[in-house]
């Protein structure tokens, strides 16, 4: 019994004018109906493109992709076109980070959510429009009727992204997939952004994965945890397990630079010194060695030559034996 | 809106007065209109001293200019040098450009738009590499080459069309010069087209659009190509003012008696009257173009509000 989303094995590659960009490199993750899964790294890690892929949303010119995305059992990267467009916005749909420039600009909030909705119902104009007003007001837009009418500018950030949840959900997808939704979004609204998230959830028992670069925002929502780093999967758990006991050097460093409401507001983040690989030429071996701390704990040259096994399940794509980290927990 | 509207046509007032008074100081200033009344025959002086005071010639100019306008505010532009009303001129010539001219607008919207659509969409590819390189070759040919080459092509050589258009100017005898007269716009749309497609299908919101499930000819007119337009038909309409006055050339080349060719005839014949009265209308058309433009302007993008 595959799980409702299962991605086995993506690898993304584009061809670009400076040669072959491996965006993701044999990357595995499930996401059940009901559940959520935060996707972590830091920027640049392939956490859009991997979720891009799911929806089938590269340019096949410029666009390699292999492995497996099965969608309720169907592989999505064999599906041709066609089908790909009745289950887009239908039966799994995408929040995106930057809502300014994500909708258009040149028409009414309310024919954006109406859209989809007419397309795959076959609603006429005026029962997507009473749907529109009907989303706005489930996401919290205060007098819908009216603003249902308004364009995406006279919206306030934090507006346009409900208005973005609405569009999404309006034709209750199974899986919804959340792009850094709150990142472009004050503290405040964040949480109430994350809030409605969840509370729909409960409601419709969608699947969800929440991209995110902040471990704060996976603390709070989500149920399951991919660390990704470089195109790859680093470590796999439930949410618990990876903040309460990470494995990998790389989720170790995401958690000390994490600020912690306990901790003194003077103190320091302690970020990972260095930057990302370049995904036109990766590192041999283990891609965060060139940054990682413990290199000379695991023997021999094994962490510059040999590539860690993805992590199955709960686990670590480290060569650091087991246990390794157990200090390490918070 | 209505009070920016007010605003604009008020705006027009110096804009108009001060270009037609440019006109008609350049028109009056360099020739000696009574003397091109005559022609080559030597003027009576009882005769020229009597056509001086009616067109108050002997006042200085602003007084000249005052006198003109008023005239003109009555209805009243004065004599062509056939003895013909100015304003019947124009009553004959501006319908027979307008159809010259909507002629060519259809070419730069149809042709024009899908070419440029159609590069856009496939940059970089064999088509997008052609139609580039025909704009190109179009834009530097002047008209007057393209337009004697086309119509011996298609009047004379294959004769599928008239070589030359009869005065009552149908719109069917027009199709040949409205081409010719669209050419160097229609290269200027396309390219436009083009690069307007090309930037705009790079946007987020067009990836939403496909997120959503459209398909992909939807996404295509719905979300790219009306937003690409928006340069594109200002481009157009600010065209249509130039491109009623700038037909002198193609309208010599088939003989079509609009404005350009009187406003050509007024010009060899030193005829004030003619000259200044069309140019003043034309700087109207062109006002009120402009205006319908910045208007279409705040309809085609709603972030763009006028008060
Ligand atoms: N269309 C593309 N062509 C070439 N490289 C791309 C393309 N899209 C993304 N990339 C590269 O893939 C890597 C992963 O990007 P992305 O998935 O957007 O990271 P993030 O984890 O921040 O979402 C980046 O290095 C980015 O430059
Ligand atoms: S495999 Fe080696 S280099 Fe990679 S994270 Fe583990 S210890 Fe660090
Ligand atoms: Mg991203």
């Amino acid at each position: 019994m595959t799980a409702f989303l299962s991605v086995r094995d993506l690898s993304v590659r584009f061809a670009t004018e400076d040669g072959v960009v491996r965006a993701v490199d044999g990357l595995s993750f499930d996401v059940e109906r009901g559940r959520t899964l935060g996707i972590v790294g830091e920027s640049g890690s392939g956490k859009s493109v991997t979720n891009l892929s799911v929806l089938g949303l590269h340019d096949p010119r410029t666009t390699e992709i292999e492995g497996r995305i099965l969608l309720d059992g169907q592989d999505l990267t064999t599906a041709p076109e066609s089908v790909l467009e009745k289950l887009r916005g239908n039966r799994m749909a995408m929040i995106f980070q930057d809502s300014l420039t994500a909708l258009s600009p040149y028409y009414t909030v309310g024919r954006q959510i109406a859209e989809p909705f007419r397309k795959h119902t076959g609603a006429s104009r005026r029962e997507a429009r009473l749907r529109a007003i009907e989303m706005l007001r489930k996401v919290g837009i205060p007098n819908p009727a009216l603003r249902v009418d308004d364009y995406p500018h006279q919206f306030s950030g934090g507006m346009r992204q409900r208005a973005m949840i609405a569009m999404a959900l309006v034709c209750d997808p199974e899986l919804l997939i959340a792009d850094e939704p709150t990142t472009a979004l004050d503290v405040t609204v964040q949480a109430q952004i994350l809030d409605l998230l969840k509370d729909l959830q409960q409601q419709t028992g969608s699947a969800i994965v929440l991209i995110t670069h902040d471990l704060g925002v996976v603390a709070g929502t989500a149920d399951d945890v991919l660390v990704m780093y470089a195109g790859r999967a680093v470590e796999r758990g439930t949410a618990r397990e990876v903040l309460r006991s990470p494995r990998h050097p790389y989720t170790w460093g995401l958690l000390g630079s994490m600020p912690r409401l306990t901790s003194p507001v003077d103190e320091p983040l302690t970020p990972i010194p260095g930057s990302p690989p370049s995904l036109l030429d990766p590192p041999p071996g283990c891609p965060f060695h060139p940054r990682c701390a413990y290199v000379d704990r695991v023997g021999g040259d094994r962490c510059r030559t040999e590539r860690p096994e993805p992590p199955e399940g709960r686990g670590a794509a480290c060569h650091l034996p087991d246990g390794a980290g157990r200090g390490r927990t918070r | 809106m209505g009070r920016y509207v007010i605003r604009r046509l008020l705006q027009m007032i110096p804009v108009f007065i001060g270009s037609t008074f440019l006109i008609f100081f350049m028109v009056y200033a360099l020739g000696d209109p009574v003397a091109a009344l005559f022609g080559d025959k030597a003027p009576d002086p009882a005769t020229a001293a009597r056509i001086r005071q009616e067109l108050y010639l002997d006042a200085p100019l602003w007084k000249q200019y005052l006198h003109y306008m008023a005239q003109i505010l009555t209805g009243n532009f004065g004599t062509a040098f056939n003895g013909q009303d100015v304003l019947e001129l124009m009553a004959d010539a501006f319908p027979v450009t307008l159809r010259l001219t909507i002629v060519a607008i259809l070419f730069e919207i149809v042709i024009g738009i899908t070419l440029g659509l159609l590069s856009g969409l496939r940059r970089g590819r064999s088509v997008d590499t052609s139609v580039l390189l025909a704009t190109l070759v179009v834009v530097s040919i002047p008209t007057f080459v393209s337009g004697y080459v086309l119509q011996y092509l298609f009047g004379v050589k294959w004769a599928v069309v008239s070589p030359s258009v009869s005065p009552a100017a149908p719109f069917d005898q027009l199709l040949l010069p409205g081409a010719v007269l669209a050419l160097t716009s229609l290269a200027y749309v396309t390219r436009l087209t083009r690069t307007s497609i090309a930037e705009n299908s790079r946007a987020d919101y067009l990836r939403t659009a496909v997120a959503k499930g459209l398909p992909r000819h939807r996404v295509v007119t719905r979300h790219l190509l009306r937003n690409s337009l928006i340069p594109v038909v200002t481009f157009i309409g600010t065209d249509i003012g130039a491109l009623m006055g700038g037909a002198i050339v193609t309208e010599r080349i088939f003989n079509i008696h609009g404005v350009g060719y009187q406003l050509y005839q007024g010009i060899l014949r030193q005829n004030s009257p003619t000259v200044v009265g069309f140019v003043t209308v034309l700087v109207i058309v062109f006002l009120v173009a402009n205006l319908i433009v910045d208007l279409l302007y705040a309809v085609l993008d709603p972030r763009i509000r006028y008060a």
